[in-house]
């Protein structure tokens, strides 16, 4: 992948981000950086307003506050132009019928045609190389459909990939994945990243997999940002207890933090 | 978005489609109750678009080629075509299988039109049938009104879904009314009822060039509609994140489908199957690309609707079977067969 489309390192700001869905209000004051190249992980109990967060982010549910790309509005940004910013891979994609992988694939260069224009010359040698780095090329002719949950994961990403964004926002990526999977996936991700100078802004459920793939951690409860920073600084068990209402082990070392549950006395 | 593959695969399916069509209509300028030799047949055609090869039909069967026979042909053709290609648009931009073009109120609102015209209305209005005029504007009405009322129920959530359940409150509102006319003008039941189960017997090359215009502009916009029915596919939510604006698209794919419709419905009345079953046909044998599906639906669907009425005017000479009836009664076994030899394959 030949990486970001244009100039800038590709910083992303959030700041005063607040959403009201009906008459909740599902977030306020939201204010984060995502540094660049850098895995940034949203996490928080449920409902606490992660996904509304990507959402909002990509710019499918209205809010206050501004999301600046290296300064830039993008709330002011053409859709197109946005998609070229930011790649999104939602909790649960809807994966339509009788589609092949390379066709699925292929959709993730749309921000880069005129919207009556079909895929244009150099796209095929861009969809190829997704395919391939995420491990898809053998299965690229067969249909969506028959993919397992890990592939049609890797699929999603791939297709995120295509756009070439420079920052990849993915909603809990890992969900229907087993353990295994999971970190297979993250791994894939985080390879991508450092390959790529990608940054990353994903929520994630586990806590362990976030203190051990993310270079910050965002905690969010209750439509707030309780705490972000180093994952050290912000998993550690008391918070674990607050905001989770969770009695757990926490354990800081070389490969990151580890959240462990333990059954309260 | 075409596979390498993909791109060779249309090319096919839009050559064994044009094939058919060229068959079904050489078949249904032929055959009828004067038969026609087809190398006459051929030579005339080409003779009247300044070609002389071989010997054309004397007058009289000429008469009957380009008078009866090819009006008809190409009207069926018409509206087969742009059935079949609104059919595979309304399924697109409402990633719903059983859309049909008549289910956002398209066919209740021409019934009601077309009800009220046979039954209060002048038969004639200079030129142009008061009941295809009226039909038209039934059609347009019941859209528009579905898409108002969608439109203002989704500002409280909902999307396409919403659309969907608006279509049928007004198809059900417009019936009813229909019924209610139909029921005060009980004389002109068989009249009405005929117009409802479509009809083509009275093609005339005036109607060809009436609806011509509109067809004209709808399918040219669907057909280029394809590479982003495409990306509409993967949810409106996705579809945004990658640049698109699915409600714009869904407002302009389907007020050009709903034109084609209304089209269609003002010179044939209401003929059901084509639109649903025809892009289901084109999805199974030549994948489920939108920038296949739309033209070999296009292109099938006239071969489909000629081949109908040729079943229609020749299966129970000389009386005729209403339209509707022989695309139910060829398209159902045909579609249960496809969908039984297809239900192995994993898709």
């Amino acid at each position: 992948m030949t990486g970001p489309a244009d100039g800038g390192p590709g910083r992303l700001q959030v700041r005063g981000l607040g959403v009201t869905l009906g008459r909740a209000e599902v977030l306020r004051d939201v204010s984060l950086t995502v540094e660049p190249g850098s895995w940034t992980a949203v996490i928080g109990p449920n409902g606490a307003g992660k996904s509304t967060l990507l959402r909002a982010l990509v710019g499918l549910v209205r809010h206050r506050g501004s999301v600046l790309l290296d300064g830039r509005d993008l709330d002011r940004a053409a859709p197109r132009e946005r998609a070229r910013q930011l790649g999104y891979a939602p909790q649960s994609p809807v994966l339509p019928d009788g589609v092949s992988v390379r066709e699925y694939v292929q959709l993730g260069r749309t921000p880069y045609h005129s919207l009556l224009a079909g895929p244009r010359h150099g796209d095929g040698g861009i969809v190829d190389e997704a395919l391939h780095r995420l491990d898809l090329d053998a299965m690229a002719g067969r249909s969506l459909r028959t993919l397992s949950g890990g592939e049609r994961q890797r699929a999603v990403l791939a297709r995120a990939l295509a756009q070439q964004p420079r920052i990849l926002l993915l909603d809990e990526p890992t969900t229907a994945l087993d353990l295994g999977h999971a970190q297979a996936l993250l791994e894939l991700i985080d390879r991508l990243r450092a390959a790529d100078g990608l940054a990353v802004l994903s929520t994630l459920h586990d806590l362990t997999l976030a203190g051990q793939y993310a270079q910050s951690v965002v905690l969010l409860t209750g439509g707030r940002v309780a705490a972000a920073g180093l994952p050290r600084e912000v998993l550690t068990a008391s918070a674990v207890a607050t905001h989770y209402g969770a009695s757990a082990e926490v354990m800081a070392d070389g490969s990151g933090v580890r959240v462990m549950p333990v059954r309260p006395a | 978005m075409l596979a390498p593959g993909g791109r060779r695969r249309r090319g096919r399916a839009l050559a064994v489609a044009g094939g058919a069509l060229l068959a079904a209509a050489l078949a249904g300028v032929a055959v009828g109750a004067v038969g026609l030799p087809f190398g006459g047949v051929v030579s005339s055609l080409l003779a009247h678009v300044g070609v002389h090869v071989g010997t054309p039909l004397p007058p009289v069967e000429d008469a009957i080629l380009v008078q009866w026979r090819l009006p008809r042909v190409v009207l069926s053709a018409l509206v087969g075509g742009v059935l079949a290609l609104a059919g595979a648009s309304y399924q697109g931009v409402f990633r719903n299988p059983l859309a049909d073009p008549y289910l956002l109120g398209a066919a209740a609102g021409a019934g009601l039109g077309a009800t009220v015209m046979i039954g209060w209305g002048p038969t004639q209005l200079g030129p142009l049938g008061t009941v295809p005029a009226a039909a038209f504007v039934g059609s347009l009405t019941g859209v528009g009104l579905a898409y108002a009322l969608g439109s203002v129920a989704s500002r409280q959530g909902g999307g396409s879904a919403t659309l969907l359940l608006a279509g049928v409150a007004v198809s059900s509102f417009l019936t009813a009314g229909q019924s209610l006319a139909q029921q005060a003008h009980a004389e002109d039941l068989r009249q009405i009822y005929s117009w409802i189960m479509g009809q083509l017997g009275t093609a005339q090359w005036s109607d060809v060039v009436l609806v011509l215009p509109y067809m004209a502009v709808s399918v040219t916009v669907l057909l280029v509609s394809g590479p982003v029915l495409d990306v509409l596919a993967v949810g409106d939510d996705e579809a945004a994140t990658l640049g698109v604006r699915p409600r714009r698209v869904r407002l302009v794919v389907l007020l050009a489908a709903s034109l084609g419709t209304a089209s269609a419905v003002a010179v044939s009345g209401l003929i059901g199957f084509v639109g649903l079953v025809v892009p289901h046909v084109v999805r199974r044998l030549a994948g489920a690309s939108y920038r296949t599906v739309l033209p070999v639906s296009l292109v099938g669907g006239a071969a489909f609707l000629v081949l109908a009425d040729l079943v229609a005017r020749t299966a129970l000479a000389p009386a005729e079977l209403p339209i509707g009836v022989v695309t139910a009664f060829v398209g159902a076994p045909f579609f249960a067969a496809l969908l039984r030899a297809g239900g192995g394959r994993a898709r």
